[in-house]
């Protein structure tokens, strides 16, 4: 393969790469001078739609295919939400673009836009990057300035505002329609499916969600074509009519016992060994790898026996992780306890649970005492088949509760449990000689710093 | 608290003008309701429980709802907070490269647990879930900065750094930022 040239990162490492001038010297907002010239919004949709995009925010939708299920006779209005609530732990990549390259952003919000014949997106941002706030709010109001954003934007009859709407420290509003609920001011309790927001979303109007990343593609989808993009990636298995291929590029991020944690633009399908070892410089301090997430924390667990796994949209399942998730890599090196990791990992759940479903308040809560029981030294043996029933029963995929969360709570633990199960008896044993057997009910410990969010 | 006497407003003009602004922007006045719940947020350092009413009519909502939606965000607090907040990760990449040490040292040091304030209300700690800077872990972001992988050998620094910042700010030398 030839030497990769940056997509979405190639602006930077420029100085000033936030700012207006700097964006449209590096070519920035022909793509959206060509669609608001050149296409009708049908041709956008179809033009991303043939290029393969995916959703980069965690559930890999195919990005033109959401924006075809938007009704064709509605009066409107229409809404654009874009997603920037980024809080599955090991991801940083949306900050990155924000931070930045905003206008690469905002063009990709702005045809979107046009495409989706949304006139207002809100901006959903976590509330914890101020940077990315001012930078994106400073890029809004540049835009504004030219006549890019507004009424009759570039002067060709096209209107849109873009408003940035900031969180409050909860993990659920990235969950498309808790963001919804929390943008229309409520407690950010996601919706039973169907209405998808296509047909009933913000303020009961046709609505399309959409991570900043995806968005971000799109201006280069205008510029280059689809056969550049589809250049890039893993195509869809032609054994496999429901593979839809992993196409173009994709920022992937590297954190935890690594060298070099950071973010690095790669096309997808890069193995999670290369990125280990090519770009994050190796686990740390010469040391082996253990086990590394292949996604944030809900994808679950590759073993480092499993690390020659493909980080494309098809990859980390085969391996029985849940997904590729946000492609962001947390290493965990040869001196991690596993049951260190799962009750971080537990704890982490059981604190961003909504509480709207009972199995998954019950069950994250209940896996995080559990866990906490087992580090203290006063786990049984049976507590791991507690765990494996609650993180069996907990889900949209058993079918018991509204939104991904619980899934995402379940796999570290489904993971963990199959691959490493030995270490947890082992530890078990160890820890509490004399009541590793157990299996008569016993007293929960109180565990500091639980409840809501 | 006292119910009796007729109490002045809670908010200022200043804050009902900013949130009255944000109006046209929203099809729904309920949609107000973070925004505000921050702009009160942000000038008191807590959101009083006198301020539910009158945001609420503001919004045109009932009470309950803006408390129904202030309380579900834990980030809203009813206490006064200390003049600088500050979150230190304690998910799993910060967990990672030693966090966990981090939150304690700093608590040790601040003489408060997790949440709490000091007791010259200057400064609160609390933990946070990822902070997004993963690469940077282990993370800790307060008063809108970021410290990047902070060593326990940072942190008599950071925290003497927080104690002048909120100095700076009872002082009114710099306003407290949104
Ligand atoms: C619990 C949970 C948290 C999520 N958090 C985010 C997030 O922070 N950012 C994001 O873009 N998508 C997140 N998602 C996925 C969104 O629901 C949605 O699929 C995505 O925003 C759609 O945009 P895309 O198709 O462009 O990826 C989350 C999903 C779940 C179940
Ligand atoms: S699965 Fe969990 S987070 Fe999702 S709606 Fe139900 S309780 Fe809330
Ligand atoms: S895990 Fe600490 S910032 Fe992401």
């Amino acid at each position: 393969m030839a030497e990769f040239e940056p997509v979405l990162t190639a602006n930077i490492h420029k100085p000033d790469s936030h700012t207006l001038p700097v964006y449209e010297a590096g070519g920035g907002y022909q793509a959206i001078r060509k669609v608001l010239g050149e296409m009708s919004p049908v041709q956008v949709v179809d033009l991303v739609k043939a290029s393969g995009l995916r959703g980069r925010g965690g559930a890999g939708f195919p990005c033109g295919l959401k924006w075809s299920f938007l009704p064709q006779n509605h009066p409107g209005p229409f809404y654009m939400c874009i997603n920037a609530d980024e809080s599955e732990p090991g991801t940083f990549n949306n900050r990155v673009l924000m931070e930045l390259d905003p206008h690469q952003v905002i063009e990709g919000i702005m045809i979107g836009c046009f495409a989706t014949k949304a006139t207002n997106a809100y901006l959903y941002l976590r509330y914890e990057y101020p940077t990315a706030y001012r930078r994106l709010q400073q890029a809004i109001d540049e835009c504004y300035a030219k006549g890019y954003l507004g009424d009759n934007c570039f002067g060709k009859g096209f209107s849109l505002n873009i408003y940035m709407h900031r969180g409050a420290a909860a993990y659920i509003c990235g969950e498309e329609t808790g963001l919804i609920e929390s943008l229309e001011g409520k407690r950010a309790w996601p919706r039973i499916k169907p209405p998808f927001p296509a047909i009933e979303g913000a303020f009961k109007k046709p609505t399309v969600v959409n991570n900043i990343e995806t968005l971000a593609c799109v201006p280069h989808i205008v510029n280059r074509g689809v056969d550049w993009f589809k250049s890039m990636g893993i195509p869809a298995d032609p054994n496999n009519p429901r593979d839809p291929g992993s196409y173009g590029p994709k920022l992937y991020c590297i954190s935890g016992h690594i060298e070099k944690p950071g973010c690095y633009e790669m096309p997808l399908g890069v193995s999670c060994r290369e990125l280990v070892e090519r770009y994050g410089g190796g686990v740390w301090k010469g040391r082996k790898g253990k086990a590394a997430i292949p996604g944030g924390i809900s994808m679950g667990l590759l073993a480092e026996s499993e690390w020659d796994t493909k980080l494309d949209f098809a990859g980390p399942g085969k391996a029985g992780c849940l997904g590729l998730g946000t492609a962001a890599v947390v290493v965990l090196d040869e001196t991690v306890s596993m049951v260190d990791f799962l009750h971080n990992s537990c704890r982490f759940f059981a604190h961003e649970s909504c509480g709207q479903c009972t199995p998954c308040r019950e069950g994250t809560s209940w896996s995080e005492r559990i866990l906490y029981r087992i580090k203290q030294g006063k786990g049984r043996l049976k507590d791991l088949d507690l765990l494996q029933t609650i993180s069996d029963s907990i889900g949209i995929m058993p079918g018991t509760t509204i939104c991904g969360l619980a899934d995402g709570a379940a796999w570290p633990i489904k993971n963990a449990l199959k691959k490493f199960r030995p270490e947890f008896e082992e530890y078990i044993k160890r820890t509490n000689p004399n009541g590793y057997a157990n299996s008569q009910p016993v007293e929960a410990l109180e565990v500091i710093g639980l409840g809501a969010h | 608290m006292t119910t009796t006497a007729p109490t002045s407003p809670v908010l200022t003009p200043e804050m009902v003008a900013e949130i009255q602004a944000l109006f046209p922007r929203y099809p729904t006045r309920q949609a107000i309701t973070l925004p505000a719940l921050h702009i009160v947020n942000s000038k008191l350092r807590h959101v009083p429980m006198g301020a539910i009413p009158e945001i609420a009519k503001l919004l045109e909502l009932a009470p309950a709802q803006i408390y129904d939606t202030l309380t579900f965000y834990g980030f809203f607090k009813s206490e006064q907070g200390g003049f600088v907040r500050a979150w230190v990760c304690r998910s799993i990449s910060c967990a990672l490269r030693g966090a966990e040490e981090v939150l304690e040292k700093m608590c040790d040091k601040l003489h408060v647990h997790p949440g709490g304030t000091t007791a010259d209300g200057k400064i609160t700690l609390e933990f946070g879930e990822c902070l997004g800077l993963c690469d940077f872990a282990p993370a800790v972001l307060a008063n809108e900065q970021v410290y990047k992988s902070v060593s326990l050998d940072q942190v008599d620094e950071i925290c003497a750094l927080l104690k002048s910042q909120a100095d700076d700010q009872a002082s009114g030398k710099c306003r407290p930022t949104l």
